[in-house]
């Protein structure tokens, strides 16, 4: 309990160093910033406010590659505050459904029908069953991820966490914060989760 | 086999169209492991490099090129497109580059855009309408780029950045390159900056590093056979950022050629075997 009024001035002092640099932000953009705004125009669901970038964003953009160890902390740090677990507290949910997920690719390009789910494309990055032989290397291979770890509520959470908010756990890192940036509804992460964690998963044979 | 044909399916929309039926014998030959579907792959490059339908935007280009066009009755054969007026040999190896008469960095497509308003007298919206085509409407600009980008075939990249606006252009679109945004967090770097990568079994190019950046910057313009298009680099980079997540990247706008800049640099030393042809 002691704890609560030192988080509450971690947070009120990240809300205002927030503010601060975006402050700074709009009011000098770069030339770069200029010339890609002019650059792009709205087409279907994607307006031309998907350049502007949160605090992340703007971040891991700073430094592709090497970044210092407080950016990395702080980066992880915030999107860490940012996960939101299910109210219900059950974390797993169907993995046939999951699969369905890890296997689409679909959603919020501007050729994609806004109205229709959205995929999670795990396949595009990660290998996850031996069953599907086309995956990409972008991503570890997440094949038998449960097994090897164990079938425990603590990897639960760190699996529904990791889906939901990649950043939390590895700044910058190239997955999409799929709970955060609202890709993928709690569902849907509880299926995927389900893939990787369920016992009787494809992923896990 | 309904396994293999869901997976192919799969591919065909996260790869971005994958001519399925195509792909299908290369895929069904085996299903053992990645590896050896990436060889099939690659077999299958190959075979379809022995006749490039690219020949026939070359051709149509070169009459586009030599007819007297718009509303000033002029052909291009007065447009400079950098090696002085009506040279198209070479012109591509040294794009984008800056021009005195618009003070601007240019590249090829904006170039060509620019003569039809100054030289041809179209309108700045006609000239930059239906550039990229498709089978009902054929697109003039892409077969001009297939014609004078076939020109410089065999020769080697050889972009400058020594005028302050080149410089400037590099810089900027290098900046693009870097830049994460949209609701995947992407940028061009997540998918070409790391060596021997792979979106399911498409290979990506490295694009910060020389020798693969040559490879793929060379490649471009190129025949599409899933498309049955030529398609330009201008497009290469619009469906880019589309799956990217971004907004439309406006076509021959200045943050377009500020990245073709930064990529065309890195490539500089590669030579051109534009266009080619891709899946």
């Amino acid at each position: 309990m002691n704890n609560i009024p030192v988080a509450k001035f971690v947070i009120a002092g990240m809300a205002a160093l927030a503010l601060t640099s975006a402050g700074a932000q709009s009011a000098k953009p770069s030339p770069a910033d200029i010339v890609m705004k002019a650059s792009f125009k709205d087409r279907g669901q994607a307006k031309v406010d998907r350049l502007e970038q949160d605090e992340t964003q703007r971040l891991c953009s700073q430094y592709p590659e090497k970044r210092p160890m407080d950016v990395a902390r702080k980066i992880e740090a915030l999107n860490m505050k940012l996960v939101k677990y299910p109210a219900d507290g059950k974390l797993l949910g169907d993995w046939k459904e999951g699969e369905k997920v890890a296997q689409s690719g679909v959603g919020k390009q501007f050729s994609d029908n806004p109205a229709n789910p959205s995929g999670g494309n795990c396949y595009a990055c990660h290998q996850l069953t031996k069953a599907e032989i086309s995956f990409g290397n972008i991503g570890p291979s997440l094949y038998n991820f449960g097994k090897l770890r164990g079938f425990t509520e603590a990897m639960q959470r760190y699996a529904y966490g990791k889906i939901y908010n990649a950043d939390a756990y590895s700044a910058c890192t190239n997955m999409p914060r799929f709970g955060h940036q609202g890709i993928l509804t709690e569902q849907q992460i509880k299926n995927v989760t389900a893939l990787l964690m369920d016992p009787n998963s494809p992923v896990n044979k | 086999m309904q396994n293999i044909k869901r997976t192919i399916l799969v591919a065909v929309v996260v790869v971005s169209s994958i001519s399925a039926a195509l792909l299908a014998p290369a895929l069904s030959a085996q299903t053992s492991s990645g590896d050896a579907a990436v060889k099939e792959i690659e077999k299958y490059r190959q075979a379809l490099g022995d006749g490039n339908p690219a020949e026939l935007w070359e051709a149509r280009g070169e009459d586009i090129w030599k007819q007297k066009r718009g509303p000033n009755k002029v052909s291009f054969e007065q447009c400079d497109i950098g090696m002085g007026p009506g040279k198209v040999k070479g012109a591509y190896a040294v794009l984008p580059r800056y021009f005195e008469d618009t003070d601007k960095v240019e590249d090829l497509e904006s170039r060509l855009v620019t003569c039809m308003v100054m030289l041809q007298g179209y309108k700045y919206a006609d000239a930059k309408k239906n550039h990229f085509g498709s089978p009902e409407h054929k697109s003039d600009i892409e077969a001009l780029v297939a014609y004078i980008t076939a020109e410089s075939r065999g020769m080697k990249m050889n972009v400058s950045v020594n005028h302050p606006k080149e410089k400037e252009a590099f810089e900027i679109g290098k900046k693009m390159f870097f830049h994460r945004g949209g609701p995947h967090d992407f940028g061009c770097v997540t998918c070409h900056g790391a060596d021997n990568t792979r979106i399911r079994l498409q290979d990506l190019p490295n694009l910060t590093k020389k020798e693969p950046a040559q490879r793929a910057y060379t490649s471009w313009p190129a025949y599409r056979v899933s498309q049955g298009e030529l398609r330009s680099f201008q497009w290469r980079l619009f469906d880019c950022f589309r799956q990217q997540r971004f907004p439309e990247l406006d076509f021959t706008s200045q943050g377009s050629i500020a990245l073709t800049m930064y990529l065309a640099k890195n490539a500089n030393g590669g030579t051109l075997s534009a266009p080619s042809i891709k899946r």
